[in-house]
């Protein structure tokens, strides 16, 4: 760690995407217009392309290293030297970002791919491009950068992509209020996070380390042990503020309300930046900033609860949902939940091994959906839908496979690193069984809205009309491949974090350096075992109710739904009504308040205005009266000489602004020659 | 006399003689037209004086942003082919003589007072000092400085742009 | 000779009569404008000459900076104001623009 290995290549993973989105988005139009779509699409996938081959290298020669010192860095240019602080612009690989730039720039390369296949009628092909371009760049910077303050740069641009892309198709008004909701949502986040930063700064300048780079505040982080702001905790405190900006971007709860309607924008869209990339960059934060978050064990407490509570919360919305893409974005935030449950038991390196197979299994569930989308006609309500297993295999054995990686079906990269989060959620020092219990539940929910919706669109009866029937078609091969690489994927990448129980978990190693051992005190194998039986039961369970609701239909799910008398069944309908609420409290607060304003306006400060008007009213009535009887005339002597004279001054105001500046300027002079006068 | 007098004076008298141009001439664009000499030489001057930072800003701001301004305003206020592009004066005598009184009031004031000397007058480059100054001792004032600008740039807009509604 | 800090003071001194002058005579709106900018600049020269010769620092200049990001924001304002005024009146001499007496 103390010396890093310089290199000079790194920049270029960063760089590749943005001069892409520079061509794509200077001359994409003409472009398009002169040569054809296919250079765009040339433009736009060979840097991201050419960025995995780097990052693969990059890899190679980490995993080459010592374990201690696994860290490249390149140093590109000093930014900012001012005071004590000091930031340059240099990016760095270590084990932690070496798997976040593999799965950024592999899974959203596939999508690259992809897109040129889904997005290829558009118009707006270009633009397209460049802001998915744009958005890598963003992330790539996020990921890779050595300080956080440039972490703070790609954090921004990842947002700003993602509303731009939200938005993507503008004419209609839903997609740009959608986009609008994520952006303003987001801020709430990104002021938390800024807060954060400043914080740690501070803290860390007061003892004499002042810095911003993940290195140092790793290194320093014992200092801000003690320090104590307003009687909280310093370390507490910023770690608040760095989860508010984490739950922004990662759609936790209080602030996931703009995920779901963030599913207004393409399908890649969601697929790459609110499934796979975007939404896990809080994730990475916490598991950035460790050292930080473990001197913080209340803030800990509650990254636990809210992960877990927004793990339940958003599952349970999803069993209702019949949008299908809606049901993968409730299942991507209730997944979400996971990783913060993970990290809020000092699990970093479980959340972001689920980080990692949920990008592939959700990426290819996405993309899969966007290809039913697409050979749907743009429906997306799955209602309509329905045997779609017959038209496209390819899309069909793909889902599947997702669906039973999410599911947590053994043997498929979902189960694996969701039973690692349970059993650390249960064993770990920060853990409780009630935790496990929330994630167990979530599991066996899980697995029923996935099976819900699997069965739903591709078994069963076409529902759809006989005009989209006959348009159902298997989706070209640039959707298809990505899809099939994506699901060998979703098979695969657990076997390199296997549970202690059944071999070496290669990938808690691989983290090991940068956050931490794992705990490796192993209450017993036979608990473990028989917590991950447990899990699989209820995934059993969950998956035999939706078979029985909807395949063999013997099972009518409004049994379940007028449970209690429909209250479960409305507010996970209504998504808890946090979008009203929201509404009510917030917008109509501010509202509100602005009509307090008002009132205060009209009744005290004009009943003020008032009554000094009425006194002054009242006084010169008496004073009239005076007047009128004992000096009248005196008055009118007055009154008369201010008018006369007044007539006579009126002439001075002319409106000449040259005359005014005469008489000013004379006047400096005069008053300046009497000083010297006087004075000298 | 050393090649740096000769060189002051040859400046000092573009930059009088330009600003002469500028209020005696009586062509407007010629006028604004001289005024590039004046702010070319206040950037010589400022290149005297050891403040190299102040003097880009100097030819960034004034000859590359007011200056164009300025020639834009003559330009959409007058018709070129415009016969009438004349810079009527008002009261030339008293405003001579108001002026010159006060010129010899400053002259007076100025070789009479004792200025304080620096203890050593250095040529150093300042840029660095000057971005050091304003992110600490003058943050406060630099950021109100962005918020005037943008006040400026929004009623700018506002102003000048046509009323939609008639 | 050598050249001291009374040169740039009586250099400035000569700016800020000039530009006075032209604020003072000229009726058109934009020629007084450029006679502020004179002023500005006269005052300009004497923030830097005597941060140069007097206090020894930057703050003059820094003083300079500012006044030049003022006359910026001056300037755009001044001259918006004088093309509303142009679209109103069709003329910018000051002296016409009496409105306000009456």
């Amino acid at each position: 760690m103390e010396h890093p290995i310089q290199t000079d290549y790194l920049r270029w993973i960063v760089l590749l995407p943005l001069i892409g989105a520079a061509l794509n988005g200077l001359l994409g139009a003409q472009l398009q217009k002169r040569v054809g779509k296919w250079l765009i699409s040339i433009i736009a996938c060979a840097p991201v392309v050419i960025a995995f081959g780097i990052s693969a290298a990059a890899f190679l020669k980490l995993k080459a290293l010592e374990p201690e010192e696994r860290f490249l860095i390149d140093h590109v240019y000093p930014w900012l030297h001012v005071g004590s602080l000091s930031v340059d612009v240099s990016f760095w690989v270590d084990p932690l970002s070496a798997v976040m730039i593999l799965v950024v720039t592999g899974i959203g390369g596939l999508i690259h791919i992809y897109s040129t296949g889904y997005m290829h009628d558009d118009r707006s092909y270009w633009r397209f491009f460049a802001f998915l371009n744009l958005f890598t760049f963003s992330m790539l910077l996020l990921v890779l950068a050595d300080s956080m303050l440039l972490m703070f740069i790609g954090w921004e641009g990842v947002g700003l992509c993602s509303y731009a892309l939200i938005g993507f198709w503008y004419h209609d008004h839903v997609n740009t209020r959608a986009g609008n909701k994520a952006f303003i949502v987001n801020r709430v986040g990104d002021f938390g996070f800024i807060l954060g930063i400043f914080l740690i700064f501070w803290t860390l300048d007061a003892q004499g380390h002042a810095t911003l780079a993940f290195r140092e505040i790793t290194k320093n982080a014992a200092l801000l042990q003690g320090q104590m702001l307003w009687g909280v905790p310093v370390a507490t405190l910023a770690t608040l503020f760095l989860f508010l900006g984490a739950t922004g971007k990662s759609a936790q709860i209080p602030l996931y309300v703009w995920l779901p309607d963030a599913m207004q924008g393409p399908t890649p869209v969601s697929a790459l930046i609110h499934a796979a990339t975007m939404v896990t960059a809080g994730v990475y934060m916490i598991a950035r900033l460790n050292a930080v978050f473990s001197l913080a064990p209340e803030t800990l407490h509650v990254v636990a609860a809210i992960g877990a509570a927004t793990a339940l919360g958003a599952a349970t919305i999803a069993l209702t949902q019949n949008d299908i893409k809606r049901v993968l974005a409730y299942s991507t935030i209730s997944q979400l939940g996971y990783m913060f449950l993970a990290a809020g038991v000092a699990a970093y390196a479980a959340g972001v091994f689920h980080l990692m197979t949920h990008a592939f299994f959700k990426a290819c569930l996405f993309l899969g959906s966007g290809s039913v989308i697409h050979a749907m006609g743009g429906e997306q309500d799955m209602r309509k839908m329905g045997g779609l297993k017959k038209y496209m295999p390819w899309t069909f054995w793909t889902f599947t496979i997702s669906v039973l990686a999410i599911a947590g079906v053994p043997g498929l990269a979902g189960f694996f690193s969701k039973d690692e989060i349970l059993w650390q959620a249960f064993s770990s020092e920060h853990g409780s069984p009630w935790l496990w219990l929330v994630g167990v539940v979530c599991a066996g929910l899980t697995a029923f809205y996935m099976f819900r919706q699997l069965f739903m669109t591709f078994f069963g009866e076409c529902r759809a009309d006989h005009h989209t029937k006959e348009h159902l078609h298997e989706s070209p091969k640039v959707m298809t491949l990505p899809l099939a690489v994506l699901a060998v994927g979703a098979i695969a990448a657990g076997y390199i974090g296997l549970p202690a129980v059944f071999g070496p978990n290669f990938f808690g190693h691989w983290l090991e350096p940068v956050l931490g051992g794992g705990h490796e005190e192993h209450a017993s194998a036979a608990l473990e075992l028989g917590l991950m039986l447990v899990s699989i039961g209820v995934a059993a369970l969950g998956i035999l109710l939706a078979y029985l609701m909807y395949y063999k239909k013997t099972l009518s799910p409004d049994v379940f739904a007028s449970l209690a008398g429909g209250v479960f069944y409305r507010l996970f309908d209504r998504k808890y009504y946090v979008d009203e609420l929201y509404q009510k409290v917030f917008v109509g607060g501010a509202l509100k308040l602005a009509a307090i304003g008002v009132w205060i306006d009209t009744n005290i400060i004009d009943g003020m205005v008032n009554g000094t008007a009425r006194l002054t009213v009242f006084v010169s009535w008496l004073n009239g009266l005076f007047d009128n009887y004992v000096i009248d005339g005196m008055v009118n002597a007055v009154a008369d000489l201010t008018y006369w004279s007044g007539g006579k001054f009126r002439k001075v105001q002319t409106g000449s602004i040259n005359g005014y500046l005469y008489v000013i300027l004379g006047a400096v002079v005069v008053a300046i020659i009497i000083k010297l006068r006087y004075a000298g | 006399m050393e090649v740096g007098t000769v060189v002051f004076y040859l400046i000092a008298l573009l930059v009088v003689a330009s600003a002469a141009m500028v209020a005696f001439s009586h062509n407007i664009i010629y006028s604004a037209f001289s005024l590039l000499g004046t702010f070319a030489g206040v950037a010589g001057i400022y290149v005297f004086l050891g403040a190299d930072f102040v003097a880009a800003v100097q030819l960034l701001i004034y000859v590359g942003g007011i200056l164009v301004l300025i020639l834009f305003a003559v330009m959409l206020t007058h018709r070129i082919t415009d016969v009438q592009i004349t810079n009527r004066s008002a009261g030339v005598v008293p405003g001579l003589i108001i002026v010159g009184l006060l010129f010899w009031l400053l002259y007076e004031t100025i070789t009479t007072t004792p200025w304080a000397k620096a203890k050593e007058i250095a040529y150093a480059a300042t840029s660095a000092k000057i971005g050091d100054q304003f992110l600490q001792s003058y943050l406060l004032p630099f950021e109100l400085a962005s918020i005037v600008l943008l006040a400026a740039l929004i009623g700018a807009v506002v102003l000048a742009r046509k009323e939609m509604k008639g | 000779m050598e050249i001291t800090l009374t040169h740039f003071l009586v250099l400035g001194a000569i700016i800020f009569c000039l530009g006075m002058y032209t604020v003072l005579s000229r009726r058109n709106a934009i020629s007084v404008l450029m006679g502020v900018e004179l002023i500005l600049n006269s005052a300009n020269i004497n923030y830097v000459a005597f941060a140069h010769y007097s206090s020894g620092g930057v703050d003059g200049q820094i003083y300079a900076i500012f006044v030049i990001m003022l006359a910026a924001a001056e300037a755009a304002v001044g001259l918006a104001i004088v093309l509303a005024i142009f679209q109103i009146f069709h003329t910018i001499d000051v002296g016409a623009t009496e409105t306000l007496k009456n």
